[in-house]
């Protein structure tokens, strides 16, 4: 009897005052669905640095009149250097190959130039892709250097930029959870205000304390549940509406995201969403209940 | 034992001193602000006093930590001035609603509740409303509220002070009867008709201070 009781007190509760527990739920799912998709972000960036780092180069270009000691020089010198995992010397004609496999549609360009324009070069693979400065002070003034290229720098470039959406996305979640607590709070004070009778008599006769307070944060916790549910609505919307559908066309560039992930941020939406909400219905409980 | 609220000049309860015996039915009269209700709330274990001991079916509430005091009061009922019945609850419901809160099934209330409804008075008035009901007849609804777990003691706050002399006099009857099953009864009135015409224990207090206390008194 006493747990149908509180359930329906649950119930009864968010209906009572509705409009107050829609905007309650929105704002807790707008505000769950930005935690859940900062989440995803975290993973995705973190899967596509490992993805991408792993392949990442650093090419010293040789310069066109390069002696065959200082390249046999620059060869010993990298080979033993203890940044550089793997070198691999690509010629004139690999170069000439490379470039022709590159640029296969636009065949009046690979027309245009000859294998003997393009220069030798050092592909380097470095055990900590990071170091690159290193190796950029070190090789920069070596005889025979022409260039040296670092793709991780452009890499960097995007890592950025996503890891300010993702800092955005989690300010923004962080901005609506505070306007779901204050909601939380209000909502609270709203019941306990129109429940003072029922809570006086309780008080009185000596209902335990869980038995007054239980109904409160339920409804906070049900309403915060409510919210994941529709935050991970919105996230599977996202990811089929934007990932799959629209920015498609990036797909060799992010690496997708799987059905598992959103289902692995799930429980954390919800535990957030109803943790949190349970706490803030206690403390206002503790104001406005003095049980 | 003493009790100063913040603020006050004066305590409100100076070095007070009363013992009450099971089944006893006592009267606190004196003016307003003499500090007769601050008895009922430390009874209550609403406050604490700042000196002395407060002692409840042999248990020192004064020290009592105020996560069992749930438990304590179910062993108290209390009847007010303004009735404090739930509105939108009938008769029935009101009285059930204490039994539920505290944990009893509705199979016990439904036994129960009819059985004290009767005993007050109000047999057939069950599924009326407060709204519906007279004064005296809402707090024979509060009264059988506080009477239905079987407390050991019933407190009593000018149960009969919105109430006019007829129905205040069948009121202190029920409360009477009720003191014949062996509840302690401790009412806090400044009622002088009612005190003089039931003839018991009658303790006075005047700014916080006992000025009477007397076997089988009367008001004044």
């Amino acid at each position: 009897m006493r747990v149908k009781y509180v359930l329906s007190e649950v119930l009864v509760g968010l209906w009572r005052n509705v409009t107050m527990s829609i905007a309650m739920i929105i704002t807790m799912a707008v505000s769950l669905t930005m935690l859940g998709a900062s989440g995803l972000m975290y993973r995705q960036v973190d899967d596509m640095k490992d993805l991408y780092y792993k392949n990442i180069e650093v090419s010293i270009f040789l310069n066109q009149e390069v002696s065959e000691q200082e390249r046999t020089e620059l060869q010993t010198k990298l080979d033993g250097d203890p940044l550089v995992k793997d070198v691999l010397y690509v010629n004139k004609d690999e170069a000439y190959k490379r470039f022709k496999e590159m640029y296969q549609d636009a065949p009046d360009l690979v027309n245009a130039v000859k294998p003997d324009q393009l220069p030798e070069s050092f592909r380097l693979k470095l055990n900590n892709p990071e170091q690159y400065k290193d190796i950029y002070d070190q090789y920069k003034d070596t005889a025979g250097v022409d260039e040296i290229v670092d793709q991780s720098r452009l890499l960097d470039k995007i890592f950025n930029i996503l890891t300010s959406i993702q800092n955005i996305a989690l300010a923004a979640a962080i901005v609506m959870a505070i306007a779901a607590l204050l909601l939380v709070a209000n909502t609270i004070q709203v019941a306990a205000y129109s429940k003072r009778r029922e809570v006086a008599v309780m008080k009185l006769v000596g209902a335990s304390n869980w038995f007054i307070q239980a109904p409160f944060v339920l409804e906070a916790v049900v309403a915060g549940l409510i919210g994941s549910l529709l935050g991970l609505v919105a996230l599977v919307a996202a990811k089929y509406l934007l990932f799959d559908g629209s920015l498609s066309a990036l797909q060799g560039l992010l690496s997708p995201i799987s059905w598992g992930d959103i289902l692995f941020i799930f429980p954390l939406m919800a535990g957030v969403g109803g943790l949190v909400s349970a706490a803030t219905a206690w403390i206002t409980l503790r104001f406005y209940l003095r049980v | 034992m003493t009790k100063t609220y913040p603020k006050a000049s004066r305590p409100s309860l100076d070095n007070v001193s009363v013992s009450i015996e099971k089944g006893e039915f006592v009267f606190f009269i004196g003016p307003s602000g003499s500090g007769k209700s601050t008895i009922i709330k430390m009874l209550l274990h609403e406050v604490a006093p700042n000196k002395g001991r407060v002692v409840v079916n042999g248990k020192d509430v004064t020290s009592m930590r105020s996560w069992k005091r749930p438990h304590f009061r179910r062993s108290i009922g209390c009847v007010f001035q303004d009735f404090r019945l739930l509105p939108n609850r009938t008769a029935y419901e009101n009285v059930a609603f204490a039994l539920e809160v505290i944990g009893k099934t509705k199979a016990v209330a439904r036994r129960v509740v009819p059985e004290v409804l009767e005993l007050v008075g109000l047999g057939g008035k069950e599924h009326r409303y407060p709204h519906e009901l007279s004064g005296g007849e809402q707090q024979r609804v509060a009264v059988a509220r506080a009477f239905v777990n079987r407390p050991l003691i019933l407190l009593a706050d000018e149960p009969t002070g919105n109430l006019d002399p007829d129905t205040s006099i069948e009121i202190m009857r029920l409360l009477d009867r009720i003191n014949r099953t062996g509840t302690t009864v401790v009412m806090v009135t400044h009622d002088s008709n009612i005190v003089n015409q039931m003839r018991r224990r009658v303790v006075e207090i005047e700014s916080g201070r006992i000025v009477r206390d007397q076997a089988r008194g009367v008001y004044g």
